[in-house]
């Protein structure tokens, strides 16, 4: 089959969309990050109708649809159980930190859904079922990275 | 259910990088050819459903730009962002509506774009995009927790790999057909544990488009139908840390009303070939169990033992799945061509003998957060 690159040039473009957004965290989000940012605290909400406790926070019960609102807030953690976890490999610039780290899904103390962080380091310990402990960073702005990394418990 | 049927279909083949061709001349290719396939004319088609994403085409309103080259002139068109069994389900939905006839089209070129930018863009802004997630380490969190909770090996996982890519071999238009190893796998360079790059599919460009009709469309087009015995489709939370990660209750739900639509009672008995969005190696026996073709846990074992091999009495992938190529979108609309062309009989050097009934699954959101089912059949 004749290739139409043979008769000319086959060109490319490059090009980039740069797009800055400004997201409105709002009333659940925020109670949630400000507690971390100035209380170093993880806060929960407990669906009224299920019972289920969420980590973050949410507005409304996914399974139940009930609206869970501000009435049943709780603290979580700092500790919890790792129920899923990978070590990375493959670095891209998007990840916080440099490889190798690992995210895991964290069962906190007191919660009813997975949490999903980062560990920094202590691999060789690192397993399903190991405990482990928020580690708050120095510097915090109401972000979810003001949680710096869980640290394992031995 | 009135009956409708898959009449006509095409699709590129799956290459790293399409330089030769923009993703508008990719639509036109296979739009073009679909058409041929089921030997109709655009006048035979009533409704346009393009399948595209904004970020993968780094174009706002990614769908408006292919129009022209679906043939949409003067016609409904419409768009889903998502997998290009949804784009097929929706297109199923307009025919039931009434109409005659949809072509379906997708498209995508991962080489234009940054797939892990794009991916780490699907997550929550505020809890979980800037721990850096993207696909591949949100798939490795699942596999770490399916492996684990079935003590399924990264050998089993492995073996899928190599079934897979072996498969390719027969099928000209796969991205990698590959003759591999358990080993080269298992020594391939680690990119998430326990994900290795040859546990991962290619990011692929391509496209694929293919017609459903009604029963008058059917006996108009020159090609075999595969009736549309049922399709459903399910969804499950967003957040990885809501879900039960090695149990896909979604896959299950659409599964079980995909099954019941199509009078199906015994899958693994009436199944005769099965096509599954297989991302990851871990993926193909983690939806198989969902799809019920065998139990929890007993994923891992179904390729050692045969039974999901070109020979098997259950054969899946038979094209190479998406291990041997993942134009993103395309790859599960890529399944359910698959699954017609087997109906059909005409797969070429993979198909399976004797196939009745078909299954095809896609699956969109990380770590299959969605699922849509098709089963099809001869008649």
């Amino acid at each position: 089959m004749s290739d139409w690159r043979d008769e000319v040039e086959a060109l490319t473009l490059k090009g980039q969309i740069k797009m800055p957004y400004t997201w409105s965290v709002g009333e659940t989000g925020s109670r949630f990050l400000v507690a971390l940012r100035d209380e170093q605290k993880i806060l929960a909400n407990r669906c009224p109708l299920c019972g289920t406790v969420y980590v973050p926070p949410r507005k409304n019960c996914g399974t139940c649809f009930a609206d869970i609102g501000t009435d049943d807030w709780l603290e979580v953690g700092p500790e919890g159980v790792v129920t899923a976890f990978t070590i990375i490999h493959q670095a891209h610039p998007l990840q916080p930190l440099a490889t190798p780290f690992a995210y895991a899904i964290i069962q906190l103390d007191g919660a009813d859904v997975g949490f999903v962080h980062i560990l920094k380091d202590g691999w060789d310990r690192l397993k399903n079922g190991v405990r482990v402990r928020a580690k708050f960073g120095i510097e915090r702005n109401g972000r979810i990275l003001d949680i710096d990394g869980f640290e394992i418990l031995t | 259910m009135e009956k409708i049927a898959i009449v006509g279909a095409a699709q590129t083949k799956y290459e790293s990088r399409k330089a030769d061709q923009t993703f508008y001349d990719m639509v036109f290719d296979v739009t073009t050819a679909a058409l041929e396939d089921a030997g109709l004319t655009l006048a035979d088609i009533d409704n346009i459903i393009t399948v595209s994403n904004d970020f993968l085409d780094g174009r706002t309103i990614s769908s408006m730009a292919v129009g022209e080259a679906a043939g949409a002139h003067d016609k409904n068109i419409s768009t889903v962002e998502g997998d290009g069994t949804f784009g097929a389900f929706y297109g199923a939905m307009r025919v039931l509506g009434g109409f005659r006839s949809t072509l379906v089209v997708a498209h995508s070129k991962g080489s234009e774009g940054n797939p892990q930018f794009i991916s780490n863009a699907m997550f929550d802004p505020i809890y979980h995009r800037p721990l850096g997630l993207d696909t591949t380490s949100a798939a490795a969190l699942q596999a770490n927790a399916y492996l684990t909770r079935y003590g399924i090996t990264e050998e089993q996982c492995a073996q899928v790999a190599v079934k897979n890519h072996g498969n390719a071999r027969h099928n000209p238009l796969a991205h990698q057909p590959l003759e591999i190893s358990v080993e080269e796998v298992l020594r391939s360079p680690k990119v998430a544990d326990p994900l290795k790059l040859l546990d991962c599919s290619p990011v692929s460009d391509g496209a694929a488009a293919l017609i459903i009709g009604n029963e008058e469309i059917a006996r108009k087009a020159k090609t075999k139908p595969a009736w549309v015995k049922g399709v459903a489709h399910c969804a499950e939370e967003y957040f990885l840390g809501d879900r039960d990660l090695a149990n896909p209750k979604a896959l299950r739900d659409a599964a079980k009303r995909a099954y019941q639509m199509a009078g199906i009672r015994d899958p693994r008995r009436e199944i005769d070939v099965a096509e599954v969005y297989d991302a990851f190696s871990y993926m193909e026996p983690l939806w198989l169990e969902g799809l019920g073709l065998c139990d929890p846990g007993q994923g891992g074992q179904l390729t050692e033992s045969g039974l999901t091999a070109m020979n098997g009495a259950l054969p899946v992938n038979p094209s190479g799945g998406v291990l041997s190529a993942h134009a993103l979108l395309v790859a599960g609309l890529a399944r359910l061509i698959e699954a017609s062309l087997q109906i059909r009989g005409e797969a070429g050097a993979h198909q399976i003998p004797g196939v009745k009934t078909a299954l095809a699954h896609g699956t969109h959101g990380p770590c299959g957060q969605s699922h849509c089912i098709w089963i099809l059949g001869e008649s």
